[in-house]
């Protein structure tokens, strides 16, 4: 059958009976909208299913709760609910690109919002960018960025290049240094895993045109049990300035092991994780001082009542954590935004107003420029309960790192 | 030197804590659970919550998680896996059955697991405090899973070997077709091997809750661990598990400290290997006739 007669067919349908969401066609025809399809694959299960349970769904669910309980997003005059579509990817990237066709071809979804992580991201922007979908990567981090949103004018990175997290890092230490808070020695360690490989791989170098000592510099693989090895090593050598581009697992068992080993470095810097109300949760007062990577402008009001707002609809009170949850929501916002200015369900044109306008977020006015945010959180620190951005210090409410760390404390 | 052994010691402890259990369920009841990993998990989330709920202490939490868990597996192995066992000709298609039914059952268990408690990750503290032995220092709560797990192995390796109903074990375990023979209720100590091990992988659930940050898909990672240990220890032999447990962890943590931590998992494999080179039945392991 031609698609020309399938298209007469759905428009003669359409007309005769009240079709909800027919717009698979994207056809400017005015039709009575009864929803807005929002699809998404997400993990539910599988090794990504930690990282997407605390960043990506409850910022969903708020997100598509405060619509509709507004009356949905606005299309020209009226307001219209959204309808959700959803499916788990098991973390794996052909479930998620089979997931997504399906909700581009059989569930007809007006707009896809993203799966978690970096290589789910990669994994699904080709298929997004054929169908002509907005591609709002909001937990992506990757060098390939820039030239992904060259190659693909539909997707938006919003956490950034890799290269810029370990630049931004490093120009803190540089910095400190130059205040005389440490010295030159740097101890390094990084999961074998994309994050720690690129995160690493970018640091190296950067470290070393600093002029650095990099005292130790190995590398764990993935699903290791026992760090304490690592850190009594670390420990023996006694750096300034610890960085650990890890994992949510490992960023609790070093921390864990740090503390009963009594190593207490200058800075102590720990990746993923860091930034999870978990970390708080398990560590208390022992998390004042930890550096990490993200943060968030802490005292912000648009941030406070964020948080408040998340506490209060995600399950059994969840925070959000302090880096990507904020830039997910943010990058809700401005999805809705984008649509609300354009008026109707044209991709096309919301792929525009993403690429041009500017939109008032909880993290604040974002506007893009080759489809990348101009401003990232990179290193963030727990400060009386709160986990700050501290660089790059010219954001907006970046507070002063506080060195040296203060001691741990027994429990 | 002696920070790398004492590491590897209790590392090794907890691997052969994680593997018996399996040991039991694989060697005695000849059940290949593939769903092993998601119990050892359930009864982390048990542990979890009784602390942080009610301020439970993992330990005392211990007697009241593992008789649940042995009633549950006893119950799991009298209504699920006896059809199975019934309906087996030989014990190796048992085997391919049960991979196969266990398989499902661990979607099953992961399942309640995430709709129980969603994806993310958890932690709690318990017994984190430093303990020095020798001059070197040792997380507390490591140096208890490891002290149990010497004394769960060492109680249940007298139970097998200086008890009646041990040695009937045994017997099921070495040749389940001449066991009948001497009046040994087979089908009858074969849940009660299942559910021991279940009991096994419950206390291992909790204590290992203590120290390691999991969520409710992370039982995969214990489930290789334990059939690792139990293959190259020799299936259904508890020294082997013990053995075996060790020489890993021992080597884990002497090449994350002498040569480098990324080789960590490429030596564990690399051990496996040729101890299945030298002994294809594990170190402890009868080839079968």
């Amino acid at each position: 059958m031609g698609s020309a007669t399938k298209q007469r067919r759905v428009g003669l349908a359409a007309g005769l009976a009240m079709m909800a969401g027919a717009v698979a066609f994207g056809s400017a025809a005015a039709q009575a909208q009864t929803s807005v399809k929002i699809g998404y694959a997400i993990s539910r299960t599988g090794p990504a299913a930690g990282g997407a349970a605390v960043t990506s769904i409850p910022n969903y669910e708020l997100w598509v709760k405060e619509v509709n309980a507004a009356g949905g997003i606005k299309l020209g005059d009226k307001r219209v609910p959204i309808e959700v579509v959803q499916y788990d990817d098991r973390s794996s990237a052909e479930e998620a690109a089979k997931s997504l066709e399906r909700l581009i071809n059989q569930d007809k979804v007006d707009f896809i919002l993203p799966p978690w992580g970096t290589g789910l991201n990669l994994a699904v922007g080709p298929i997004l960018n054929k169908a002509g979908y907005p591609h709002l990567a909001s937990t992506a981090v990757t060098d390939r960025a820039p030239e992904l949103a060259k190659r693909w004018p539909n997707s938006f990175w919003l956490l950034g290049t890799s290269a810029d997290a370990s630049k931004t890092l490093v120009e803190m230490l540089v910095k400190l240094r130059g205040e005389g808070k440490i010295g030159d020695t740097v101890a390094m360690v990084s999961i074998a895993d994309g994050f720690g490989i690129d995160l690493s791989a970018a640091a190296r170098p950067a470290l070393a045109a600093a002029k650095f000592k990099l005292a130790y510099d190995k590398t764990y693989p993935v699903g290791t049990q026992d760090l304490g090895p690592i850190v009594n090593e670390v420990k023996a050598l006694n750096p300034d300035t610890f960085i650990a581009f890890s994992y949510p697992p490992d960023t609790i068992a070093i921390t864990e092991q740090a503390r009963i080993s009594g190593f207490n470095p200058k800075v102590y810097y720990t990746g993923v994780g860091t930034a999870f109300p978990l970390f708080k949760a398990k560590f208390g007062a022992n998390a004042e001082g930890v550096m990490g990577i993200g943060g968030w402008s802490g005292d912000s009001p648009a941030i406070k009542d964020y948080l408040a707002r998340h506490k209060a609809s995600a399950a059994n009170g969840a925070e959000p954590d302090r880096w990507a949850s904020a830039v997910t929501f943010a990058s809700l916002q401005m999805l809705q935004q984008a649509i609300e200015r354009v008026g109707k369900l044209d991709r096309a044109a919301v792929i525009k107003d993403l690429q041009t306008g500017s939109f008032d977020t909880v993290i604040g006015k974002v506007k893009f420029e080759n489809n990348m945010p101009t401003k990232y959180w990179w290193v963030g620190q727990w400060q009386g309960g709160e986990f700050y951005g501290v660089a790059p210090s010219g954001n907006d409410g970046a507070r002063q790192p506080i060195l040296p760390k203060p001691a741990w404390k027994a429990q | 030197m002696t920070n790398a052994l004492l590491t590897g010691l209790v590392l090794g402890g907890m691997y052969a804590l994680i593997a018996m259990g399996l040991t039991l369920q694989y060697g005695v009841a000849r059940i290949m659970n593939l769903a092993y990993g998601e119990f050892l998990i359930g009864s982390a989330f048990a542990s979890y919550f009784l602390f942080t709920g009610w301020a439970v202490n993992p330990l005392v939490g211990l007697i009241v998680i593992v008789p649940i868990s042995f009633v549950i597996s006893f119950l799991l192995y009298k209504i699920f896996l006896t059809p199975l066992v019934r309906r087996a000709r030989t014990r190796d298609a048992l085997e391919v059955d049960s991979i196969l039914a266990t398989f499902g059952l661990m979607f099953i268990v992961q399942g309640i697991l995430l709709t129980m408690f969603g994806g993310a990750y958890f932690s709690y503290s318990f017994l984190a405090i430093p303990v020095t032995i020798v001059g070197e220092v040792l997380a507390m709560n490591r140096l208890v899973a490891f002290a149990l797990a010497v004394v769960l192995g060492t109680v249940l390796y007298l139970l097998l070997t200086r008890t009646r109903i041990g040695t009937s074990i045994r017997a099921v375990a070495v040749d389940p077709a001449s066991a009948p023979l001497v009046a040994i209720n087979v089908p009858q100590l074969s849940a009660l091997a299942f559910a021991a091990g279940g009991a096994l992988v419950a206390s291992a659930g909790v204590l290992i809750s203590m120290f390691l940050t999991f969520s409710a898909t992370s039982g995969v990672v214990f489930t290789m661990k334990a059939l690792i240990v139990v293959v190259m220890g020799g299936i259904g032999n508890l020294m082997g598990c013990l053995v075996a447990g060790v020489l890993l962890g021992l080597s884990e943590a002497l090449v994350a400290t002498y040569i480098d931590p990324g080789l960590t998992i490429a030596v564990n494999f690399a051990l496996f290997l040729g101890v299945l080179l030298v002994r294809p039945a594990g170190i402890f392991g009868k080839v079968a006739r």
